[in-house]
Parts: structure tokens; sequence; C-alpha cells
């Protein structure tokens, strides 16, 4: 059973190199096998999602190797959660791409799973370094896709992408040495129970280790001020691209609950919560200059993209307190904020493609085809972004106000977020406005005999999922709440990966 | 010896630092491979200094640890890669848009430059 773990990152794998040694031309082939594949890795989650749900940590040992010498992979109810919703999300991007956009460069589905080969690596993985390696792959995969259909403009923002994520990856590097020199290990699990028993004097090298680490993440989640590599990105990137880097994101987010929920965590003595006092604030202001940012917003893409930076904000508030209740919220707006982001993004572009040169642009230009369908979409997923009744977006809001009452804090969060969330009411109903009802001539773009309407599906599934996240609240709610338990509690989590009693490593030079 | 090793990685993190804040793709490119190799040095002492000791547990001997050498491995072979591309990247930006600038230009974050699509 446990060897279903490596799945998820063996078969995008296969289907990349198939891809490019097999189908290089074949465009029809490619999206068939890129489809199918994509298929059976959500069929595969959803079947470790419910191996992972009975609480139990499974470890996949690579090479048989005993943990802490080997490189293990863990699937627990938080690993299972972000499998389901990276494959979830990859099917509805993967059904857009098709409509066209995969034509637009070469090797677009190639990339496509090699990028999610590298989400689901870092989402399975036990071991730092590995989750590096994983991270560079995810990274280098996101680079090309980024790339995918050319231009000067995807060139610049592409070079600064790629440049502060080198950067970040040395941090990376940086803290991964410091770590092993104190601890002489990196399997999580090990750490775990060796970041307790450090010597007073090595504990602020191992304190700055964690904290780069922190600083790493943060790169990755778009925490300001470390955010402005973002929107340039997801602007520049191409639509199905943008919508599946909304996980992106997310892995930053990911592997702070899991380094500093399992390694430093309330258990690690001395070094106990050292990103604590770091989180919630960064969190506080990722908020407000996400908000600001739409208000300043003056083209469609912008908006998507600082509403990203807003969500980040919101979700790490939940994070940044780090106990079950506010871990559960954030886990819920973590699913939510995924789903719409990745639906703002694709319905930014099937409206910017029917408005000829003005593109995304928020000027009042001819009306577009389509229109009631596109703003009727247009309107929920604002709604789902925003947080307002009835969708999913409201109930994440309002799991994050509740999670936060008793916080010392609670009136400055309160006050940001709602604060933060009528400045996003009025950045999306003056787009909104401009783009559908500031519109006058002739209509553009293509009629509805000639107009594809599987990327219209698409996005109304992803708002469909938001709906349903918010009618199926309590089920989902229970599920993340037993998730975010198992994540912070690291003990059962140990004794899967190393066997209970079993030896630690030396520490190095013998 | 530490002294040594050290002062080389301050140096090379410190040039590349100064490099990467420059303007242009050349200079940050540069820095970046600067950065690169601190780091692998950096990963590589990680696991302490000790000169003519084999990398594997022989019996009474001490032994250097393997485990840093196999990390720098595998780091020197992620940057390599991604230097190769960062490369390619400035040289197609450089030769389709005739600067080497590595800003974003505000041209560029104007509604109407979308020219390219």
């Amino acid at each position: 059973m446990t060897s279903w773990i490596i799945a998820p990152a063996i078969l995008p794998a296969m289907t990349a190199a198939l891809l490019i040694s097999a189908w290089r031309r074949d465009i029809q082939m490619q999206r068939l096998v890129s489809v199918v594949a994509t298929l059976a890795l959500l069929g595969i989650a959803i079947f470790l999602y419910h191996l992972a749900s009975d609480g139990e940590a499974r470890v996949y040992r690579l090479g048989a190797w005993p943990a802490p010498y080997g490189i293990v992979l863990v699937l627990d109810r938080l690993s299972a959660t972000m499998l389901l919703l990276t494959s979830a999300l990859a099917l509805a991007v993967l059904a857009y791409a098709v409509a066209g956009w995969d034509k637009r460069g070469r090797h677009f589905h190639a990339l496509f799973q090699f990028q999610l080969l590298g989400l689901n690596g870092a989402f399975l993985t036990g071991d730092i370094f590995n989750l590096f390696v994983f991270f560079e792959v995810m990274l280098i995969a996101s680079y090309g896709l980024m790339l995918h259909g050319g231009g000067a403009r995807r060139l610049r923002a592409g070079f600064q992408y790629v440049a502060i994520n080198i950067v970040a990856s040395a941090l990376f590097l940086i803290a991964i040495g410091l770590i092993y020199g104190v601890t002489g290990t990196l399997n999580m699990a090990d750490l775990a129970v060796k970041v307790p028993q450090v010597e007073v004097g090595d504990q602020a090298l191992l304190k700055t280790g964690a904290l780069l680490l922190l600083l790493v993440f943060a790169i990755k989640a778009a925490f300001v001020p470390l955010h402005w590599w973002l929107p340039a990105t997801y602007a520049a990137a191409s639509a199905p691209v943008a919508a599946l880097f909304a996980i992106m994101t997310k892995v930053g987010a990911y592997a702070i609950i899991r380094v500093f929920g399992t390694i430093f965590g309330a258990d690690a003595g001395a070094l106990a919560n050292v990103a604590v006092p770091w989180i919630l604030p960064a969190a506080l202001l990722t908020l407000f200059v996400g908000a600001l940012g739409l208000l300043a917003s003056r083209t469609l893409l912008d908006l998507a993209s600082f509403s990203i930076i807003a969500s980040m904000g919101t979700l790490l508030i939940a994070v940044g307190l780090f106990d079950v209740d506010a871990l559960t919220t954030a886990l819920y707006y973590l699913v939510h904020s995924t789903l719409v982001s990745a639906a703002l993004f694709l319905i930014v572009d099937l409206v910017s493609e029917r408005r000829g040169q003005t593109l995304d642009a928020l000027v009042p230009a001819n009306p577009i085809s389509q229109s009631p369908m596109l703003g009727a979409l247009f309107l929920l997923t604002a709604i789902a972004v925003i947080g307002l009744p009835p969708l999913s977006g409201f109930i994440g809001k309002l799991m994050v106000l509740n999670a936060t009452y008793e916080s010392p804090l609670a009136w400055l969060i309160w006050a940001l977020v709602l604060g933060a969330s009528l400045m996003m009411t009025i950045a999306f109903a003056r787009a909104g406005s401009i783009i559908f009802w500031a519109a006058d001539g002739r209509t553009t773009g293509p009629t509805w005999a000639n107009a594809r309407v599987e990327p219209m599906v698409v996005v109304a599934l992803l708002v469909g999922a938001s709906a349903m996240l918010a009618v199926f609240a309590g089920p989902v709610v229970e599920a993340l709440h037993a998730t975010a338990e198992q994540a912070l509690d690291p003990a059962g989590y140990i004794d899967a990966v190393l066997g209970g009693g079993q030896a630690t490593t030396q520490a190095p030079g013998g | 010896m530490e002294l040594l090793v050290a002062s080389a990685i301050g140096m090379m993190t410190a040039v590349g630092v100064y490099l990467v804040l420059h303007q242009r793709t050349f200079p940050v490119i540069v820095g970046l491979t600067l950065l690169s190799y601190a780091v692998n040095v950096f990963l590589f002492s990680s696991g302490r200094l000790l000169v003519n000791r084999p990398p594997i547990i022989t019996g009474a001997d001490a032994y250097t640890d393997p485990l840093p050498q196999a990390l720098v491995l595998t780091a020197i072979v992620i940057s390599f890669g991604m230097t190769a591309l960062i490369v390619v990247l400035a040289l197609r930006g450089f030769l389709e848009t005739e600067t080497d600038t590595a800003d974003i230009l505000t041209e560029d974050l104007a509604p109407e430059a979308e020219a390219d699509k």
C-alpha cells in the first residue's frame, strides 16, 4: 500500500518524459496523454487522501533505506490534502489550456507535468534537502511555463523571476548547511527530535538557519516586502500558467506549516515557535499592501495578481497563530483561495481576449460578446475572492475573524481584514463596471456560434467548487480540523518515520 | 584553514550581493554565479573541515562526512542549470528588446504595452 505514495511523483515524471520523446510534434496526442495522466493523478490523489484520512502517517522509504539515512516520502492528512488540491486544480487548468493556449509555444504539456512532479514531490517529501530539490524541479518547470508564448515582456519579467528564485535557492542552501552543521541530519522527523537537544552555544546558529528557511518560504509565499516579483510574473505569464501558479504561493505556506509546525513547533525546546513573532506582522502588512495594490490596479491582471497577495496575507494571518483552530482556518482559506484565484486568472483571460487592442486595461472600450455570461462569472469570482456571502470566501474570512478573536492583536487583525475587504470590493466593483458597463460601440469578440464553451465551463466549475466549499463547509472543516491537529502534533509523524525507538544519526565529523 | 575558507566565502558572498544589485543583466548573472560558488563552499564546510580523511567509515580512524559532498554535488548541478537558463533568458531578452536592463520598464507596466501578444 505504501508504494502508492510515490506514484504522484513518478506518474508526471514518466508522462513528461514520454511526451518529450514520443510525441514532440503531435499536439493532439500530447493533449490526450496529458489529460489522461492528470485524470489518473487525480484518481491516485483521491485514493491517497482516503488512505491518509484514518489519521495515520504513512512512510515510503526510497530504496528501502531506513530513516534517517535514506530519503523518505511521508503521507499524512496535510500532504494528502495538498495533493488532492493540486491535482484537481491541474485538471481544471489543463482543460482550459487544451482549448488553445497550449499551442502558443512548444512543450507546454511536458513542462506542465514536470511542474506537477515538483509540486507533488514538495508536498510529500520528509527531508529538507529533498524539499529543496523538488522546489528546484518545480521552479525550473515554472520558468519554462512562464515563458510559454514568448514575447519581450515575458522575457524581462522572466529574468527577474529567475533571478529572485536563484537568490532564494542560495539562501535555502545556506539554511540547510547551517541546520546540517548543527544537528547532523536533514530528515524532518529526525530534526524534530534533535532540535530540542541542541546545545546552548549552537542555538544561535540553528535559529539563523530556521529564520533563513522562513525567509526562503516567505519569498515563495510572496510576503511583503518580498512580493514584488509576483505581480510582474503572474501578469506576464499566460492565463493557464498564472492559474496553475495559484498553487505555487501555497507551496510556501505549506512549507511554513510543515517546517515550523513539525520541526520548530511548540516542542522544539529553546527554539520553540521561532517563526511566530515574524509571520503575523508580515501577514498583516501583506494583506494591507495587497489591498492597496488592488485599489491601484490599472489592468485586470494586476487586479488578479494583487488579489493573490491579499489572499496570502489573510491565509498567513491564520497560519501565524499556530494553533489548531487557526490552522484549520488557514487550510480552508488555502483551498478556497487556490481555486478562486485560478478562476480569476482564467476569467480575466476570457475577458481580455475579447477586447481586442485594449486587452485587460481598465479603460472603457467596446462591449464584449457573451458579456452576460462572462459578467456573471466575473461577478461570482469577485464575490468569492473578496469574501462576500454566499461563497466560500465569506466563510473563510469569518473563520479567520473567529480564530483571531482571542489574540491580543485582534483589533488590528479585524480592522485590517474588514478594511481590506472593503478596499477589494471597491476595486472589483470599479473594474467590473468599467469592463462590462462603461462599454460603447460595436461588440467585439467571437459570437456564440464560434466561441469555445469549454473555457467558460472550466471557470464555472471552479466557481462551483467555491460554492460547494461553502455548502459543505461543515464536513470540510471537520476534515481540515483533523488535518491541523495532526500537523501540529509531530509525535505521530516522528514515530512513523523513525519507527519508534530507532537510532538517530551521529553528529558530523565523527 | 578555517580563516581562509571563511573569508573566501564571505568575500564571494559580498561581491555576489554587490553585483546582483546592479541594473544590467550581465553583472547580475555574474553575481548570482558568485553567490552559488559561495553557497557551495559553505555547504561543503558544514560537514567540518577535515584534511586527508576518507569519506567513509573505515573503522577506528576519523572520517570526513560524505553527506555534504553529496549535497554540494546536487547543488552544483542545479545552480549550473539555473545559470545556463538565466544566461539564455538574458541573451534572448537583449536580442528581442535591444536593451540589457534587468528592470521592468515602465512601458511594460502601462496597459497599452501589450503589443507583443
